[in-house]
């Protein structure tokens, strides 16, 4: 019975939100491909490939800003650096496209890509070897951006490195890839870094179709990834890591090795990351070294302190709602767009410091509840 | 109701097996000497506890009591000295981590407990057994862990409260919430800090009875200011001062000591 009325109690809006997510997150999904594989162009319930694509890069965004939110708004750790996990990721999801390229280079070279006969390179070197093969580069997109995580998590975490030294750190990180992407020697394309794609097994990456597919696997792959982190965070694992949020000291007092803790959280964090960027790349068609900008990991913690940090439904609604704006604000008032972006930030941490979904769970509504509840029972 | 503690025997490893108690003590403090810029927190002290025994510490504010309770709890690292929990474990080369799993819990000054989380939760979370991440991400709890976590709430008496979010409780039921995060975590030597402190006198003597009970199945050391407190469970008291202790035994023979009047109980009466 107890336990019954905790799981009520803690799971009930976990379960519920999680739901309206979903219905919405297909409803949104199928009915744009559908609008667009099988309405004709010249209706007005036609939907476009540019639509199906720019919506496909927002549920990218939404599952990065759900990585940044599973640390950030549950575990507490600001990581200014995930935008790093997200850039290597793509490039992994980079280097198998570049290899399907083949002779239909500008070169025409048969394994090597454009940009290394450019640089007169005469062999592949050997960390592009593999990644011919779709299955090992989808690996490397997990496995890459884990060991980075895992390292730099297992150094930061067990020195108890917290707080705003841990924000500057990540930044560190991502910053020091950048400029280590930008070199030509790093033999990743440098300052260009990785386009030109022409297919992805076998699919033209032109054609609508393949569009609505990769846009439909991120809907599949956001749904995944919401649903696994809402088991993970209900689980007890996930009540140490609140625990660990507010009040690390209490929680290793009564016995939990909260760096343990928080290494695993950041390596499940970015390799959601990872696939978010995996999946972003063959979309845009292009990855380049910018991606590691310091200034995209602050957009996602803007657009996840948007939303609502510590719920997950909050970081998804603030990745597609500030990404919407910069799209339509970004095209009237290009330069602009950072200070909007900034007034944004500083707007939602003054006036509602929980964000958009504050407006949604006030207290006159938890009141609400509350009393029906007691009528139910 | 300590019957109903000491029942319980969760899922736990041999844990008592390792603390070798055969010289009837549980916790040996020597010659420890702890300095902050300077200034010298502990300085020379040593404490014997006994196994199961209720020892109370007094002392004005910078006596020392805190900084004691930290070192052996592993979060202060001495500059000198010993401290060893039964015959054979050093405590001092430990994590805090590892000292709360040899069994010694501690209860804070200021309570904290995790104010976002339910009352049950919360103890959910303190009750012993394994706290590793893959555990705690498939472990469900089963139904002697909920029948223990109901007989603690019964205890501390948060029946009613099980639901709420600790954040929610007044300070004296976060308090008691804190005492059963202890009491769930059922440890071998519990360090408690200032237990009554913003309780009501109903609370406090709920509180003093609960300490008493305890003691015998397991050792309790309280730091108290609240002398009637102090008087109404110590059997035995150790006074510090300026990080030393300077005088032990009952509460009569305490009150006795010149020395002890001059410093501390001499202001009190």
């Amino acid at each position: 019975m107890m336990h019954h009325n905790r799981e009520v109690a803690r799971g009930d809006n976990f379960q519920k939100n999680g739901r309206i997510f979903l219905i919405v997150l297909f409803g949104v999904t199928i009915y744009a491909s559908f609008c667009n594989l099988l309405v004709p162009d010249d209706s007005i319930f036609h939907v476009s490939t540019y639509t199906i694509t720019l919506l496909g890069k927002y549920l990218c965004f939404a599952l990065l800003a759900l990585s940044v939110d599973v640390v950030w708004g549950y575990c507490g750790i600001l990581s200014l650096g995930h935008g790093a996990f997200f850039a290597l990721g793509g490039y992994t999801m980079g280097m198998y496209l570049m290899r399907q390229i083949g002779e239909r280079g500008v070169y025409g070279h048969p394994i090597l890509p454009d940009f290394m006969v450019f640089l007169n390179w005469k062999e592949l070197p050997w960390f592009w070897y593999g990644f011919d093969s779709f299955g090992f580069a989808m690996l490397m997109t997990l496995v890459v951006p884990s060991v980075l995580a895992f390292v730099f998590g297992w150094l930061a975490f067990r020195s108890r490195v917290t707080g705003v030294y841990l924000s500057i750190i990540t930044q560190a990180m991502t910053y020091a890839l950048m400029l280590a992407f930008f070199r030509n020697e790093m033999g990743f394309g440098g300052n260009n870094g990785l386009t030109d794609f022409k297919d992805i097994l076998g699919f033209d990456l032109q054609s609508d179709k393949t569009r609505v597919a990769l846009f439909c696997l991120s809907a599949v792959a956001l749904a995944m990834a919401y649903l696994l982190s809402q088991l993970i965070l209900q689980s007890r694992y996930g009540r140490v890591v609140l625990a660990i949020r507010d009040a690390e000291p209490r929680t290793r007092s009564i016995g939990f090795k909260t760096e343990n803790y928080k290494v695993s959280l950041f390596v499940y964090s970015a390799a959601l990351a990872a696939i978010a960027g995996a999946l972003y790349v063959p979309q845009v068609g292009i990855i380049n070294p910018g991606e590691f900008s310091p200034l995209n990991s602050i957009e996602i913690v803007v657009w996840v302190s948007v939303g609502g940090r510590a719920t997950l439904y909050g970081a998804v609604a603030g990745a597609v709602l500030v990404n919407y704006a910069k799209t339509k604000f970004t095209a009237e008032f290009p330069d602009e767009w950072l200070f909007a972006l900034g007034a944004l930030f500083v707007g939602t941490t003054v006036l509602l410091p929980k964000g958009l979904r504050g407006l949604f769970d006030g207290k006159q509504w938890r009141n609400l509840r509350r009393g029906v509840e007691k009528k139910i029972t | 109701m300590g019957r109903s503690v000491s029942m319980f025997s969760s899922s736990g490893k041999n844990r008592d097996a390792i603390v070798d108690i055969s010289h009837n003590v549980i916790l040996y403090v020597e010659s420890l000497s702890v300095s902050f810029d300077g200034f010298k927190a502990l300085n020379d002290l040593n404490l014997y506890i006994n196994n199961g025994e209720l020892r109370c510490l007094i002392g004005a504010n910078g006596a020392g009591k805190t900084t004691l309770m930290d070192v052996i709890t592993g979060k202060t690292r001495p500059d000198n000295g010993h401290v060893f929990f039964g015959q054979t474990i050093d405590l001092l080369g430990k994590t805090e981590t590892e000292i709360a799993q040899l069994g010694i819990g501690r209860k804070f000054q200021k309570p904290t407990v995790f104010e976002n989380q339910t009352v049950s939760s919360n103890l959910e979370l303190a009750m012993r057994g394994e706290k590793g991440i893959l555990h705690t991400l498939f472990s469900k709890l089963n139904s002697s862990d909920l029948d223990w976590i109901r007989e603690v709430i019964r205890i501390i008496r948060l029946e009613s409260k099980e639901n709420l979010l600790a954040g929610s409780l007044s300070h004296g039921q976060k308090q008691w919430l804190e005492i059963g995060m202890l009491l769930i975590a059922d440890p071998r030597l519990m360090l408690i800090d200032e237990p009554v402190a913003g309780m009501t006198a109903d609370e406090t003597e709920r509180t003093a009875e609960l300490l008493t009970s305890l003691a015998g199945d397991r050792t309790v050391v309280v730091v108290e200011h609240d002398m009637d407190f102090v008087r109404s469970i110590a059997r035995t008291v150790s006074v510090l001062h300026q990080g030393s202790v300077i005088a032990e035994g009952s509460m009569v023979d305490i009150q006795n000591n010149p020395a002890v009047v001059e410093v501390y109980l001499g202001e009190e009466q």
